[in-house]
């Protein structure tokens, strides 16, 4: 009599896991950003402390790291239409497409630049906030520095047609994105819209010269 | 850290400046930002600043890092870094932080363990606080003021600025230590410890900036404003 319970016992569960698997599998398909923000910046973590040419120092092997793991994951053309503010509207279809390249290249850059100097660090994540329904999110972690004061990174996620995109990410309270509006508005005003755009440029070939 | 007797002139000397600078920039049609009414002045502080920085400060920094065993600069950081638990403990105190102020209080208490010289506080995880008197005035709702451009010092405004010559108006190595040569080297490896940590930070500066100075102190306004309100600044639309 037992064992037949403990069959059935064990064929119904057996039931409900095939089940819980049936209905995770769209749930993995639209990933929680949370969920998101951790995976990617361990697989990049773990890139960073295992890859000897990224350890060396090697810009190229770095760039595509960035290019391949964290680029994707990004909204470059929100991005950009968040740096630009109430500039964004002025320029045309051809200028955006532009000025979220240029944008885009500096952003990597600068990326590959501050990559190398994550080691003997800690992440910790903060349990995500938010409705299930909302599109736009905020993914809190914490970074710990031995000696240092911890220092918070916020990543602003969107909910778009192909799943989350990062549109902003907070280090310690500077944003990534709105710090350089001041810029931004400023080579607008001296020399408008392209303007903006042929100094990014030039910083960008600048940069990859150094 | 840097020797009070320099600093309180040079903000003096910057405040009355800025003041005689900021009449001239209304006038001459380029809308200067709120929070930059000096701009011109302070750009002009930057220029005196940045190839000082670059040419003598920075490679000081930097051999420091590149040549002083990690122990030994781990030990400087962490006796610094004790004052500095002091001062953020007893701002905590003056913000009604309490718990961030036991924090400091622990980590000093925890670190005379290893004479001051080892972080053994941050090892056993507790964390390192960052109060100042810039961000106890702003609790206090005490507005930041003009943004001000410091050569050797760096960004800060006027309430800021301020927090900083108070914090080393009380020491305490000008009181503690009598003897002048030792006192002057503590100075200069308190700045040299100051100057490294930023190291890392500048890099991406450089990387990132299209106009240095225009990005740091958009760093630099939004940093203090979120520290003020502790990781929480109020949302505002600054779509200038």
């Amino acid at each position: 009599m037992n064992q037949i319970l403990a069959q059935a016992r064990r064929a119904l569960v057996t039931l409900a896991c095939a089940f819980l698997a049936v209905a995770a599998a769209p749930a993995l398909a639209q990933e929680a950003p949370d969920a998101m923000v951790k995976r990617v910046s361990q697989e990049v973590l773990e890139i960073i402390k295992n890859d000897p040419k990224v350890q060396a120092g090697d810009q190229a092997r770095i760039r595509e790291v960035i290019e391949s793991r964290l680029v994707p994951n990004f909204d470059f053309t929100r991005m950009t239409a968040l740096a630009m503010g109430r500039n964004w509207a002025k320029a045309s279809p051809d200028q955006q497409k532009r000025l979220a390249d240029e944008f885009r290249s500096l952003l990597v850059r600068t990326y590959s630049g501050a990559l190398v100097q994550y080691r003997n660090q800690t992440i910790d994540y903060k349990p995500l906030r938010a409705d299930a329904a909302a599109t736009d999110v905020t993914v809190r972690t914490e970074v710990v520095r031995p000696g240092q004061s911890p220092v918070q990174i916020d990543y602003s996620l969107s909910k778009g047609a192909s799943g989350w995109k990062a549109s902003d990410v907070v280090v310690g309270g500077v944003s990534l994105v709105t710090n350089y509006r001041d810029e931004f508005n400023e080579q607008i005003r001296q020399g408008g819209v392209d303007g903006l755009i042929a100094s990014l440029a030039a910083r960008n070939k600048g940069g990859a010269a150094k | 850290m840097i020797e009070l007797r320099s600093v309180v002139p040079a903000l003096a000397a910057i405040a009355l400046a800025a003041a005689v600078s900021g009449c001239a920039t209304t006038q001459d049609g380029s809308a200067p930002s709120r929070a930059d009414p000096f701009e011109p002045w302070n750009r002009a502080m930057y220029a005196i600043h940045e190839p000082i920085d670059t040419n003598v400060v920075r490679p000081f920094a930097q051999a420091w890092v590149d040549y002083v065993p990690s122990p030994v600069r781990s030990a400087v950081h962490t006796f610094f870094g004790n004052i500095e638990d002091g001062f953020s403990a007893f701002n905590g105190l003056l913000q009604g932080k309490w718990e961030k102020a036991g924090n400091d209080l622990g980590r000093i208490t925890v670190n005379m363990w290893g004479f001051g010289l080892i972080d053994i506080a941050s090892d056993a995880g507790i964390p390192k606080g960052d109060e100042d008197f810039g961000q106890t005035f702003g609790f206090w709702g005490i507005p930041q003021g003009p943004y001000l451009f410091v050569p050797l010092m760096g960004p800060t405004t006027l309430r800021d600025g301020t927090g900083v010559v108070i914090r080393y108006y009380l020491g305490p190595i000008t009181y503690a230590v009598n003897d002048v040569p030792l006192r002057n080297v503590l100075y200069f490896l308190g700045g040299l410890d100051l100057r490294a940590e930023a190291l890392d930070a500048q890099k991406v500066v450089d990387q990132a900036a299209i106009d240095r100075y225009t990005f740091i102190r958009r760093a630099y306004l939004q940093r203090r404003e979120y520290l003020v309100h502790d990781g929480n600044p109020p949302k505002k639309e600054d779509d200038e």
